[in-house]
């Protein structure tokens, strides 16, 4: 589901002189659907970077990234928003959203813009809401006053609106109470099941061991620098 | 008798020249305003300059002049322009409907159906019917040129909005052979039936504007309205209180300081003459007839 | 709309609006210059850019409020610049539609909020009192303006309100393509935040295509699909909304995104 080749990433920064940071090369991972895959590494290493060009958030500087046929390091914009809306969902760390807008709409959203009904879409979000445990009050609330945990698990709870066939997640159980984490960690579980391909950092040891089938240690993707 | 110092009917030729051509474009694209090049009259403005020139124009020594105010021939604004016509042009001029070959008119059609050969001059403040919603006039010409009319209806719209009804009661907007809207001169509402499938020429011209426009006989003309609020075209509901007339259009007239008033035709030639007939209305004076 | 209705099925999966090396001069001074770019139908794209550097200008050649000197416009397939002047009215009151950013640019501030809502409708033929009234209602409702504040003038508005109205009035003939100028500049943060998500959910509803022009980032990351940098009327660089503001690739780019507070 998820193919990635030879690839490589770097950052040329204009501003600063024109420095030229190589920070990847010749990656390779294979995801396939039911699998879940965990990326390793210390901190920079460069787990979020591949995670974020994955997704399309970062340029790639060479090699494919093949998702259900698409080369995200080739496609067009257009192609990638629709790889994002129909087949390749994302639980970021960070909520980032209109402020005003309900925490049940933000849920929903995924599943409104796939052209669900507004009924069905919100019973899901709901139905997520209700499994997070965020309380029915704050249902109709915005998201941006919720304390940090509460923002994380609406995070989740739109990453999961979607039965998505490719998922990429990152720390999806930071800053969970052990009853959410338990419940983090069995939609992750039915993701698997039902046949979703799972890339992930996860820094919750006891979770990774539970979840993932396989770890792939992005340092060797690492470029040789010269001394 | 004809004050010699003047040109017949006041303009020079080359000026009444230049009035026809604008007249005959403005009778060959009816309802479309006209530029034309207004000319200094010996009267202010709003008093009918554009009127008079028109007048001018299309009168021969051969035609018979009526001028009406209001429906009234005898107010001064009528008495001073049939008077002036009468010393620069000598024509002949009369108070009777059917006995003139050229009228001219503020604010009223005549009750009695003009005939063909027959001339209906108008005099108009303002030709421009979208200006009180659009006040830029390269806009309201572009509107015209690619009949851009729906701010026509939204003047409706608001009329109804404030008032329940539409509540403009002269001046109001007509669509000339589904064409142009055209601001028909501050005439009640009630006479815009009269200006469709009119047997005469009917002319209209705004001196202070300098536009002249024009239907030619027998144009369509409709009133513009919605589909649920119809247009009407009403008048005071009462009898004429002279001549007893119930479909002519009717002036108020305060008759004491009690709160006595009586009805009366704004026509004052149809009145006259359907009381010469012998029609009587609940206050003619005895004797009359 | 029959004569665009009749190429619909030809353009089913062709993009809404097609730019080819748009140019605009202002005597020797560049407005903006071989902008290429395709919109497809339901995509926001967002230009961006300082002051001065021809996203205005950009936007007022697609619209029609300025003649472009070179180039080519498709619109489903018409030749825009090509067109004469009733046909593109025509369409900038039916499937177009243009939000200023100040609403006084785009209201009749002495027309009632219905009558500004309805004109649209009795500029393409309604002629029912009662219908257009209820549309206006309707969209009144939709841009979360109290239906009961039909008959009020715009002046009496908010700043916010006047700017929903003057959305509401642009959307009433339900238009495919949108263009923004700004449409969020010149309000409080707070009412930004509920005319954004009001725009996003009418997007998504509507299906609308969009072109906005905002030199705040933090806009376009939250309304655009796509975007499009510009600087001195050229296009510096194009691509998906969150790939251009944590990837930008072009030095310009770079220096536009960090001098901007966190987005």
């Amino acid at each position: 589901m998820i193919e990635i080749e030879n690839l490589s990433k770097r950052f040329t920064l204009h501003n600063q002189g024109g420095a030229v940071i190589e920070v990847m090369t010749g990656a390779r991972l294979t995801v396939r659907p039911g699998e879940c895959v965990a990326l390793t590494g210390r901190s920079g290493a460069g787990k979020s970077t591949l995670m974020r060009m994955i997704y399309g958030n970062y340029l790639a500087a060479g090699g494919a990234i093949r998702i259900g046929g698409l080369d995200v390091a080739r496609a067009t914009p257009r192609e990638i928003i629709r790889l994002r809306r129909e087949t390749l969902g994302y639980v970021s760390q960070f909520l980032r959203v209109v402020p005003r807008v309900p925490t049940r709409t933000i849920v929903a959203e995924p599943l409104l813009a796939l052209g669900v009904d507004a009924g069905t879409a919100h019973a899901r979000a709901e139905a997520l809401l209700a499994m997070l445990n965020i309380p029915e009050a704050l249902w109709t609330l915005s998201p941006t006053t919720f304390s940090g945990g509460e923002q994380q698990r609406v995070n989740i709870a739109r990453g999961f609106a979607h039965p998505y066939p490719a998922l990429l997640l990152d720390e999806p159980t930071a800053s969970l109470d052990p009853a959410n984490r338990e419940v983090v960690l069995r939609l992750i579980e039915e993701a698997k099941a039902r046949g979703a391909a799972i890339a992930g950092i996860f820094h919750d040891e006891a979770a990774r061991q539970r979840l993932c089938d396989r770890e792939i240690d992005v340092t060797a993707f690492a470029p040789a620098r010269a001394a | 008798m004809t004050d010699a110092a003047y040109n017949f009917a006041y303009l020079d030729e080359a000026t009444k020249r230049m009035i026809r051509r604008a007249l005959l474009k403005g009778l060959a694209i009816p309802g479309y305003q006209v530029p034309f090049a207004s000319r200094e009259m010996p009267m202010p403005y709003g008093w009918g300059t554009g009127g008079v020139q028109v007048t001018a124009a299309c009168l021969t020594p051969g035609d018979t002049l009526k001028v009406i105010d209001q429906g009234a021939d005898d107010t001064t604004n009528a008495v001073s322009i049939r008077k002036f016509f009468e010393r620069t042009a000598g024509v002949a001029t009369t108070e009777r409907t059917a006995g003139a070959s050229v009228i001219q008119t503020r604010h009223r059609i005549p009750e009695k159906p003009l005939t063909e050969g027959q001339i209906l001059v108008y005099q108009v403040p303002i030709p421009e019917p979208l200006r009180f919603l659009e006040p830029r006039e390269s806009e309201t010409r572009r509107m015209h040129a690619l009949e851009e009319y729906g701010l026509m209806h939204v003047k409706l719209y608001e009329d109804v909005a404030r008032h329940g009804a539409i509540a403009t009661s002269y001046a109001y907007p007509v669509r000339v052979e589904g064409r142009y809207v055209m601001d028909p001169s501050p005439i009640p509402k009630f006479d815009n039936p009269k200006l469709s499938g009119m047997a005469a020429i009917q002319l209209f011209g705004a001196g202070r504007e300098q536009r002249v426009y024009a239907l030619p006989p027998y144009s369509r003309v409709v009133s513009l309205d919605f589909e649920d609020h119809p247009f009407e075209p009403t008048k005071a509901d009462h009898d004429c209180d002279l001549c007893g007339a119930s479909a002519s259009y009717l002036d108020e007239v305060i008759t004491d300081d009690a709160g006595g008033r009586m009805f009366v035709c704004s026509d004052t030639d149809y009145c006259a003459g359907r009381r010469a007939a012998g029609q009587r209305g609940r206050l003619a004076p005895e004797g009359e007839a | 709309m029959t004569a665009f209705d009749r190429t619909l099925t030809a353009s089913a999966d062709a993009p809404l609006l097609s730019v080819q090396d748009l140019t605009k001069r202002y005597g020797r001074r560049i407005g903006c210059e071989r902008v290429s770019f395709d919109l497809w139908p339901g995509e926001v794209l967002g230009i961006v850019g300082e002051s001065g550097s021809g996203k205005s200008t950009l936007l007022g050649c697609l619209a029609g409020h300025l003649a472009a000197d070179e180039g080519q416009i498709l619109y489903r397939g018409h030749d825009i610049l090509a067109m004469s002047e009733p046909e593109r009215r025509l369409l900038s009151r039916t499937e177009w539609a243009f939000v200023h950013q100040n609403p006084r640019d785009g209201l009749r501030m002495g027309v009632s909020a219905g009558g500004n809502v309805g004109e649209r409708l009795m500029a393409i033929g309604a002629r029912n009192y009662g219908a257009i009234r209820n549309a206006a209602s309707d969209w009144l409702t939709k841009v979360e303006i109290d239906p009961g504040r039909i008959d009020d003038r715009p002046r009496a508005f908010s700043g916010g309100m006047q700017q929903r109205l003057q959305i509401a009035r642009n959307l009433v003939t339900a238009p495919r393509l949108v263009f923004m100028d700004e449409p969020t500049g010149g309000l409080d943060v707070s009412v930004q935040a509920r005319l954004l998500d009001l725009l996003r959910g009418l997007v998504r509803d509507m299906g609308l295509s969009v072109v906005i022009v905002t030199h705040d980032l933090a806009v376009a990351r939250l309304l655009a699909d796509r975007l499009m940098v510009m600087k001195d009327g050229r296009v510096i660089e194009t691509g998906l909304t969150d790939q251009v503001l944590d990837d930008p690739q072009a030095a310009y780019t770079q220096l536009l995104v960090s001098s901007v507070l966190q987005v």
